[in-house]
């Protein structure tokens, strides 16, 4: 049942508790306990709204940054990642396999204000040997969404 | 001038209950619609992309009559893997415009004038002017909602006569939803064996079923010689307007079937072969998503009917519900009338689907679950003004 609780809200976290449990065709309540356990779990880590920030008046601009670091002894790439994602501009950081270590997903008003943050926190960090900053243009699609395109029904209205 | 020289025949079909519904919901721009027989995903997009691939490489020409050989290979590999169905791809399948062309070289190549065809209703509603097209007599069979809409070998022994030569039978079934698990078809085969009668088996939602699999009529003992399954792409991969399906049966009916296919069609667009390949090929993945999401919003629909207080057999494939409105006291039409004008929400009446379905109205579910909750929340409240 857990994994089909959670396709259901992977891309929709508003679904009530009620139209899952019609859904799927198991009680409320298990439903109910099923995420509150999940939540519990961290399985579960919230309920975030996708917003395509491009239409509001907001600025906003996202990089990535590929960091290249030295592992540390007996802690391996865990110790300087945790020093890198507690940063609250940090939006996501990634171990890869590959060219690189660490991709690591800024978040700021300004591309200076980006730049500021790589220049002034991550690349002073004793571990990181180099960064690559690399700037979004434009999000065509993100966490499965096509951001731009519009709802629309184009079927015939009654088809037999 | 022209209107004295058309064929009679033609003119005599009545014209399709959907159709007259249809130019008023297009009229009405809010209208919520659950009158829609096709599914509401986009062909996957491994499938559109080989399309346009085989558009980019000129695959532009006509191909063999009865299909691409590798379409026809895969299609039979299919049949076997899903359904444990075993069809020679050399000689016993033809690929068609669709399930409709099926049905419609399936009946030409069977039927002598006069020769009478069951057709179990309520159903889709090509079955009996293709019959009287290819000079057949389509016999409705009315089917109960007391049975969940399935057919019994009585309904079939109560209808067959000396001419009889062949039966539709088309489940999971539009507009029902209704399906034939094996048990039942065993009880309609014997009757079928012991009256000599040929099967047109439209499986066209054979993929589409919940909780039970899809049995072939064609896989029971004796059947498979007598029996012309029909079958598509449109329902299961979501592929509509590529118009691609299929019909599999015995060598010389297929043969037949394919001399009318040449003249009337010549070959199926290349263009959807090359998609349809892809989807035969790697498509069950995408099925079995779809199939899921259909799934829930089956229970959603069945469940908040039965909270209205409609009565409502659970139907078990397809995307319809087939809720009785009788206690509304209204016709089939009148109620899809009303519930258009009061609450803008289109659905189609049984009588669409032939005179048994008096009584009941078709919803389709292949909508998203806010889409369908809006017309259930209107239904609702219209249910509630008109039940006396
Ligand atoms: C039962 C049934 N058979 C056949 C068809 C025809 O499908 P197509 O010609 O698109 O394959 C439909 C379409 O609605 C159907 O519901």
């Amino acid at each position: 049942m857990r994994e089909q609780i959670l396709k259901a809200i992977e891309l929709n976290g508003k679904r009530t508790v009620e139209d899952l449990a019609l859904m799927l065709g198991n009680p409320e309540s298990e439903i109910a306990a099923e995420i509150s356990e999940m939540e519990k779990e961290r399985i579960i880590c919230g309920y975030h709204t996708l917003i395509n920030w491009d239409k509001t008046g907001v600025e906003k601009v996202t990089a990535l940054i590929e960091v290249k670091v030295t592992p540390q002894r007996g802690q391996g790439f865990d110790k300087i990642a945790e020093r890198i994602y507690n940063f609250k501009e940090v939006k996501a950081v990634y171990l890869m396999s590959g060219g690189f270590d660490l991709t690591v997903i800024i978040e700021g008003a300004t591309m200076k204000e980006v730049a500021l943050f790589v220049a002034q926190k991550l690349a002073p960090l004793e571990s990181v040997l180099s960064t690559a900053t690399h700037f979004v243009l434009k999000k065509y699609k993100d966490f499965g969404v096509v951001l731009d395109e519009p709802v629309k029904d184009e079927r015939m209205a009654v088809t037999p | 001038m022209m209107e004295d020289k058309l064929s009679r025949v033609a003119q005599g079909i009545p014209p399709s209950g959907i159709r007259k519904f249809f130019d008023i919901v297009t009229e009405m721009k809010d209208a919520i619609s659950l009158g829609v027989g096709e599914p509401d995903f986009d062909t996957p997009w491994h499938i559109r992309e080989e399309g346009i691939y085989s558009l980019e490489k000129g695959k532009t020409y006509y191909t063999s009559n009865s299909g691409l050989i590798e379409l026809r290979e895969e299609v039979c590999n299919y049949l076997d893997r899903r359904f444990d169905l075993k069809y020679n791809y050399k000689e016993e399948i033809l690929i068609t415009v669709g399930g409709s062309e099926g049905i419609d070289v399936a009946l030409r190549a069977l039927l002598n004038p006069g020769d009478e065809v069951l057709v179990p209703e309520p159903s889709f509603v090509c079955y009996k002017p293709m019959t009287t097209l290819a000079g057949g007599v389509p016999v409705p069979v009315p089917l109960q909602a007391k049975n969940e809409f399935r057919l019994t070998a009585e309904e079939i022994e109560a209808h067959v006569t000396d001419k009889t030569k062949a039966i539709i039978l088309a489940f999971p079934s539009n507009p029902t939803g209704a399906i034939m698990d094996k048990g039942n078809l065993e009880a309609i085969a014997e009757v079928i064996r012991k009256h000599d009668l040929v099967v047109i088996s439209d499986e066209i939602y054979a993929e589409l079923t919940y909780g039970v699999k899809h049995v072939s009529i064609a896989s029971l003992p004796g059947m498979r010689e007598r029996t012309i399954i029909i079958s598509g792409f449109s329902k299961a991969y979501a592929m509509t307007g590529w118009r691609i399906g299929y019909a599999v049966g015995p060598k010389a009916v297929i043969d037949l079937m394919t001399k009318i296919h040449q003249f009337a069609i010549m070959s199926v667009p290349t263009t959807s072969q090359y998609a349809a390949l892809e989807a035969a090929r790697n498509g069950d993945k995408d099925i079995q998503e779809m199939c899921g999401a259909y799934n829930q919003r089956r229970r959603f629909m069945v469940d908040s009917f039965r909270k209205m207080g409609l009565d409502c057999f659970e139907p078990l494939g397809a995307f319809y519900v087939f809720p009785s409105i009788q206690k509304t006291r209204m016709t089939s039409e009148e109620f899809a009338t009303k519930l258009l004008f009061e609450q803008k929400v289109a659905v189609v009446p049984g009588t669409a689907f032939g005179e048994c379905g008096e009584g009941f109205i078709r919803c389709s579910y292949a909508y998203s679950i806010e889409n369908l909750k809006i017309a259930v929340e209107r239904m609702g409240a219209f249910v509630k003004k008109h039940t006396p």
